[in-house]
């Protein structure tokens, strides 16, 4: 059924993304797609990989961004411009407009935990779910006439095979800075609702008003300058320091 | 958006065909049509043809065609199943309608009755294409209220100019469709000019800063693209990131605007004083401009179109 869960799901899986600490090494995006080209959406095929015109299905993107242009906490009227890189992924989302439009049932959610998968036997590859998405999560598989999108791991998260620390999506055992988090956003002791509180965790494009169930952490506000102690005003304190402050001063 | 071929064939040749079917439906079921089955025949004829040939091409568009039939499942939800569904119901009451005038010649009672029926399935159907469109949020100039107006009156228009054309060899006066065709015309002239200085003037909702989710954080809320997460077009800018010059689509406006509506405007009135020949090359003219100046409303529909995703890849506002 393409209808969206009638009551609200016990679980609600998702990430928590880190502005802050993402370093944009695209770790995440290729252990995704090292995954999934095996896994619940085998293959993710490319087309043309070694040619002028280099295609093909990814998960997960990693964008670059500047941003902190018109910032006022630069101090001295200067700017405090940084990068932030930004992994783009499905966000699950609660009200997801890429189940509710599609006519065969192939796009749904979970009721058990909100996960929004394809079931790619009876996708017609209308495409239309892709439209839907303001997030550009999904991408068509021009080879299978289906289309694919982030699962959460599915056969990751759930997967008795795996160790327990395995039990999480690729892209998070993946980043190095430590910058993705899976868990329950129900549950307010997880990892992810704890960072989401602590860090004010927001949801993309908020003015749709979807629902994503990911967030993401904004990057930390920069120390005012200043408050770091300058070298030229040593205390005149007496000893060595202060031996070496005169000499220097000469 | 992407300019599909396959998307614009079918909803212009199935606007045109419904619209046929439901002014057909509506003046035979009012006794306002010749019972001529000759007329029945090409005029009935055109309009299953034009509809039965854009649901067939429109099964291109998908990655599995021959799956096509799950579409028909998911009609509580889904706008696109909902027009599958109606798509093939209309085919009852139209073919009982055919069956009534082509085959038994019967001119009254339920045989005629079933045009009503057969009227308000054909333009549920093209209200349920226009929803398509009209639902998807994420691409604003189609998330608009007035998408679904347009959708319908020009189906109307079109269908009125083909069965003015249509309806010329077999009798001299149909003043009735001539004035559906001047208000039809008309009205949907008047949306698409108040559409296209809505979308114009439309500021975006959405920002680049809001799509990262940094619209609201202080000292971040204004953001630029700096590295691209591939260097190639993927699926997403092959799909929504298609982009149509200003200047080509003020080309394309100024060309929708003579061959849509102005030119079968006046086509028709050249009709309407002349008589024989001419006046049938007029008719007939008017029916090809209004079909070849819908289908490049409808290319304009999609080309112009901009989908949210693009201020992943340096759109500012959409």
């Amino acid at each position: 059924m393409t209808s969206l869960p009638k009551v609200p799901t016990p679980k609600r899986l998702g990430l928590v993304i880190d502005l802050d600490t993402c370093v944009g090494c695209h770790a995440c995006a290729v252990s995704c797609k090292e995954w999934n080209t095996a896994g619940y959406h085998a293959p993710l095929p490319d087309t043309d990989p070694y040619g002028k015109d280099v295609d093909g299905v990814w998960l997960n993107r990693v964008h670059g961004f500047e941003t902190g242009l018109d910032s006022k906490t630069g101090g001295d009227g200067e700017k405090a411009g940084r990068t932030v890189y930004f992994p783009r992924s499905c966000l699950h989302c609660e009200d997801a407009p890429c189940v509710t439009v599609c006519p065969t049932g192939a796009s749904y959610k979970r009721t058990e935990d909100g996960i929004v998968l394809v079931d790619e036997d009876i996708c017609i590859g209308c495409k239309l779910c892709s439209w839907a998405c303001p997030y550009g999560a999904r991408e068509f598989d021009t080879d299978g006439g289906v289309m694919k999108k982030c699962t959460l791991c599915i056969d990751r998260i759930y997967n008795d095979n795996l160790e327990p620390e395995d039990r999480q999506p690729a892209c998070v055992n993946a980043c190095p800075a430590r910058a993705r988090h899976f868990g329950d956003f129900n549950d307010p002791e997880s990892a992810v609702s704890k960072l989401t509180v602590e860090r004010g965790g927001v949801e993309l494009m908020p003015e749709l008003g979807l629902k994503p169930t990911n967030r993401y952490l904004p990057p930390r506000q920069p120390a005012a300058t200043g408050a770091v102690g300058r070298l030229d005003d040593a205390p005149t304190s007496g000893g060595f320091l202060d031996w070496i402050d005169r000499v220097l001063s000469r | 958006m992407h300019p599909a071929y396959s998307v614009i064939f079918l909803t212009t040749a199935t606007g045109a065909g419904y619209g046929l079917l439901a002014l057909l439906g509506l003046l035979r079921a009012l006794d306002r049509l010749p019972h001529d089955p000759a007329f029945g025949l090409l005029a009935l004829g055109l309009s299953l043809a034009l509809i039965t040939a854009g649901l067939l091409i429109s099964t291109a568009h998908l990655g599995r065609p021959e799956r096509s039939w799950r579409a028909f499942g998911q009609w509580r939800s889904s706008w696109l199943s909902r027009e599958g569904v109606l798509a093939v119901a209309t085919y009852i009451p139209a073919l009982l309608f055919a069956l009534g005038w082509l085959v038994l010649q019967r001119h009254d009672g339920a045989w005629v009755q079933v045009g009503w029926l057969a009227a308000v399935m054909a333009l549920a159907t093209v209200y349920a294409t226009a929803m398509i469109y009209r639902s998807l949020a994420a691409i604003p100039r189609w998330h608009h209220p007035l998408v679904a107006p347009g959708y319908l009156i020009l189906a109307l228009a079109t269908g009125a100019v083909w069965l003015n054309a249509v309806l010329t060899p077999f009798t001299d006066s149909h003043e009735l469709v001539k004035a559906i065709c001047f208000a039809a015309l008309a009205g949907g002239w008047l949306v698409k000019i108040s559409y296209w200085r809505a979308i114009d003037n439309a500021q975006g909702e959405s920002s680049a800063a809001s799509a990262i989710g940094l619209g609201e954080v202080p000292g971040f809320d204004q953001v630029r693209p700096l590295d691209p997460p591939h260097v190639q077009d993927n699926y997403l800018l092959k799909e929504m990131g298609y982009t149509v010059a200003r200047k080509h689509a003020d080309k394309l406006r100024r060309l929708t605007h003579l061959l849509a509506f102005l030119a079968p405007l006046v086509l028709i009135i050249i009709q309407t004083a002349s008589s024989g020949i001419v006046g049938l090359a007029a008719a007939a003219l008017a029916a090809v401009c209004v079909s070849f100046g819908v289908i490049i409303e409808r290319w304009l529909f999609f080309a112009e179109a901009q989908h949210k995703v693009m201020l992943y890849y340096g759109a500012d506002r959409v």
